[in-house]
């Protein structure tokens, strides 16, 4: 009889021995009813509309691995095989744009389906079910936490990585003639990434001995104070290295805002497309761009 | 440490090798104000490239060299400011304003140089 030795064992013992004791059985209700319970937390995640990017046999497999994994967390009381899993199946299920709330929400479902069980189990003895709720809870909802933050933390890292990829590809400093460079700044431009474009710009400075640089901000969609007086600080200190900066590209909203905003511009060259920039540049490296033949008017 | 002042034709060039005390740059203004007229130099170069921190006294003695010198009928240039340095200088505002700055020595030649030659011809 599984209850009275429950009871017996709170008599004599620790209320933590007795909580493991209930734990203990618990794990083997679980393991005894794992096919009709697995099957009913399927059925409750199908009809809860979680994990729709998933046919009906991947969510089977991967709950028979959740189900286990958590009994399995249950059982020992350690969680990191089940955070492993996690951030594996986290890994796996992000690309497929599964959402934090579904992830949440069927670790709660498989929570209440367990708690049911319970319920139905130990509906006679009202005082047991507590106790057995008791040993239950706190570790469910400890393992529900887990799953829910290596989820978190998986998706967190995806876009990390995602925002470094997007930050190295789109600040190319390029030189198009001896010791000309120009950067086109492109997209969003926030004080970190306005930062990191600064330092590549002066590295690029010093490693093409670059007299003259066209900034073209043709597809900045909008500036912010903090980003404008960065631009300008840039200015100043490429000039600290001995080069000109020639800004180009300045749409009618952008001039409009740094208008509005009093950033001091004053000090900086700016010419309307890149095209003019270039030819601005070229002007004060002496260079003289000309045809190749002049069309002969006779022929 | 005192910074070695070289003549090199018609140029003197003060090569700062470490980290200056505030009696050092005082004793480096000096030194150059009164060489630019000993030896009639027309122009100055003042090479940082060694220093790894510039603050505002710094920044403000090279800044009254380069005007002093202009006074003394000379051209200044200051050449070698790291990059991480000249960023850390135009975050605390100074950005060495009037004061022609170039990559490195060769660059601060070719540009006295070309200044030198152009106001000859005017």
């Amino acid at each position: 009889m599984n209850e009275a030795r429950g009871l017996m064992a709170t008599d004599t013992q620790s209320h933590t021995d007795a909580s493991a004791v209930l734990l203990r059985e618990l794990v083997a209700h679980l393991r005894q009813n794992r096919t009709q319970l697995r099957e009913e937390w399927v059925r409750r995640i199908t009809s809860a509309q979680l994990l729709t990017a998933m046919s009906r046999d991947e969510i089977f497999a991967e709950a028979t691995s959740v189900y286990d994994s958590y009994v399995e967390a249950l059982e020992t009381g350690t969680v990191e095989a089940l955070q492993a899993y996690a951030r594996n199946l986290s890994e796996r299920i992000i690309p497929r744009g599964v959402e934090t709330n579904e992830v949440v929400g069927i670790v709660l479902l498989l929570r209440d389906v367990l708690a049911r069980s319970l319920f139905a189990k130990y509906h006679g003895d009202v005082g047991l079910l507590s106790r057995v709720l008791d040993a239950y809870e706190p570790a469910a909802n400890r393992i529900a936490i887990t799953v829910a933050v290596g989820f978190v933390q998986q998706r967190e890292r995806v876009i990390r990585d995602q925002q470094d990829a997007i930050r190295e590809l789109s600040t190319p400093v390029l030189q198009v003639r001896e010791r000309l460079l120009i950067l086109p700044m492109i997209g969003l431009i926030d004080p970190q990434r306005a930062r990191q474009l600064t330092e590549q710009l002066l590295r690029g400075i010093r490693m093409n001995r670059a007299k003259v640089v066209v900034i073209d901000i043709t597809g900045v969609a909008a500036l912010d104070a903090s980003v404008a007086n960065h631009l300008v600080q840039t200015v100043d200190a490429a000039r600290l290295l001995g080069a000109t900066v020639i800004l180009t590209g300045l749409s009618p909203e952008i001039a409009q805002t740094l208008v509005n905003i009093g950033v001091d511009l004053g000090r900086m060259t700016t010419v309307g497309d890149l095209q003019g920039g270039i030819e601005e540049a070229e002007r004060l490296l002496g260079y003289k761009v000309s045809p190749l033949s002049e069309p002969s008017p006779a022929a | 440490m005192q910074v070695p002042i070289l003549k090199q034709g018609p140029y003197l060039i003060a090569s700062i090798q470490s980290a200056l005390t505030d009696a050092d740059l005082l004793q480096l203004r000096e030194s150059l104000v009164e060489q630019v007229g000993r030896y009639r130099s027309r122009g100055v170069i003042v090479d940082v490239t060694a220093l790894d921190v510039m603050d505002s006294f710094a920044s403000r003695i090279l800044r009254d060299i380069a005007t002093m010198i202009k006074l003394r009928g000379a051209e200044t240039v200051i050449v070698g400011i790291d990059p991480d340095v000249a960023l850390a200088m135009v975050r605390l505002g100074l950005n060495l304003e009037g004061v022609a700055t170039t990559l490195d020595l060769e660059e601060g030649l070719a540009f006295l140089n070309k200044r030198t030659k152009s106001d000859g011809k005017r």
